[in-house]
């Protein structure tokens, strides 16, 4: 289908992109990107997805908009406040850009619906806020052949990299396990700065539009790390994809999605596959 | 001896064992950070027994929550 001269205007900036012209904007529109957690992360990555005209955009989240969300969750306002943040996502999503759809998912991710979930969606972006859950996430994106991005913040610090399962290593690969309950402080705990979402958000969303357009290289075998007190960026180059690794090794030990909520207290350092 | 740590190159003394460096460089979470060596990850059981060389490469790599709520 041909583009409109509405739709011309409003990609015009891509469309001049020499690495994504008519094309690429048209793999944009086409491509399906599911966010996972519609927060600190989540929030920038859906905006600048929704602005790009990614067609359709699934956002997985089972909170409400709460006042301590304000200060880094841009996607919500203050009249947002005890809305499901799906639905504010959603209003926001389309106010940028009523070209897309928006499809919402009022709830946690766990090992019984993930897959379903993921299956529809070319990327998926982790933006959740808990280790069961980007350990859940990975898994089930390693075992669906899906690519994802995974991140974290906290304080002034944050990190991505993209897992491309075949191509390089995997969440499981370098983090072996959830670290149990409360041993490593939560954004909640220690606090995180504002803009973090917003840089780290952003690359995430970056990745997205780099793997459904083909452009660039993915940040697949690293991980990027950012400190702003220091203003330093550094790309950490990652063993190759596999060794030893539960989940995407030849011969993995973990073959069924887990619900880490329980198990998470009862592992320990030395364990076998730490 | 010179060792490049989370991408700075700085003398460190011989002999040095991964936990050392790991206590040297003030490792937050000493007991959940993830250690590479030369684009290898080092195993936990052998970081006290693991002596550093000149010229390794050590990546800190740090679990990190955080993002939605
Ligand atoms: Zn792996």
């Amino acid at each position: 289908m041909a583009f409109t001269d509405e739709q011309l205007e409003r990609y015009s900036r891509h469309i001049i992109l020499k690495e994504i012209g008519v094309k690429g904007q048209k793999k944009l529109n086409n491509g399906k990107v599911l966010i996972i957690g519609a927060g600190g992360l989540g929030a920038p990555a859906a905006m600048y997805l929704a602005a790009a005209g990614v067609g359709t955009i699934g956002i997985v989240d089972a909170d409400a908009v709460d006042l301590s969300n304000l200060q880094r969750q841009i996607i919500h306002t203050t009249n947002d406040i005890g809305k499901l943040k799906v639905e504010s996502a959603k209003e926001t999503m389309n106010a940028i850009n009523p070209d897309i759809t928006v499809n919402t998912y009022h709830e946690f991710v766990t090992s019984e619906n993930i897959n379903d979930l993921i299956k529809d969606y070319d990327f998926i972006i982790d933006g959740t806020d808990n280790f069961p859950a980007k350990f859940l996430i990975n898994d089930a994106c390693v075992m669906a052949g899906k690519p994802f991005s995974h991140a974290g913040i906290i304080r002034f610090k944050g990190q991505l990299m993209t897992v491309v399962p075949g191509e390089g290593p995997c969440y499981r690969c370098v983090f072996k396990n959830p670290p149990p309950k409360d041993a490593v402080p939560t954004c909640k705990q220690a606090g995180v700065i504002g803009a973090m979402g917003g840089v780290i958000g952003s690359l995430q969303a970056m990745e997205a539009v780099k793997y459904i357009t083909g452009v660039g290289e993915l940040l697949v075998g690293y991980l990027l790390t950012y400190d702003a007190l220091s203003m330093e960026f550094h790309k950490i180059k990652l063993p190759p994809r596999g060794k030893g690794c539960a989940v995407c090794s030849d011969t993995p030990s973990i073959t069924e999605l887990i619900d880490y909520e329980q198990a998470a207290c009862e592992w320990h350092p030395g364990d076998k596959n730490a | 001896m010179k060792l490049t740590v989370a991408g700075n190159k700085k003398e460190y003394e011989e002999g040095l064992t991964i936990s050392k460096l790991i206590e040297l460089e003030k490792v937050e979470t000493p007991e959940y950070v993830t250690v590479s060596v030369n684009e290898e990850f080092a195993n936990r059981d052998d970081f006290d027994s693991t002596v550093l060389k000149d010229g390794d490469e050590i990546e800190f790599l740090y679990f990190m929550g955080g993002g939605s709520r």
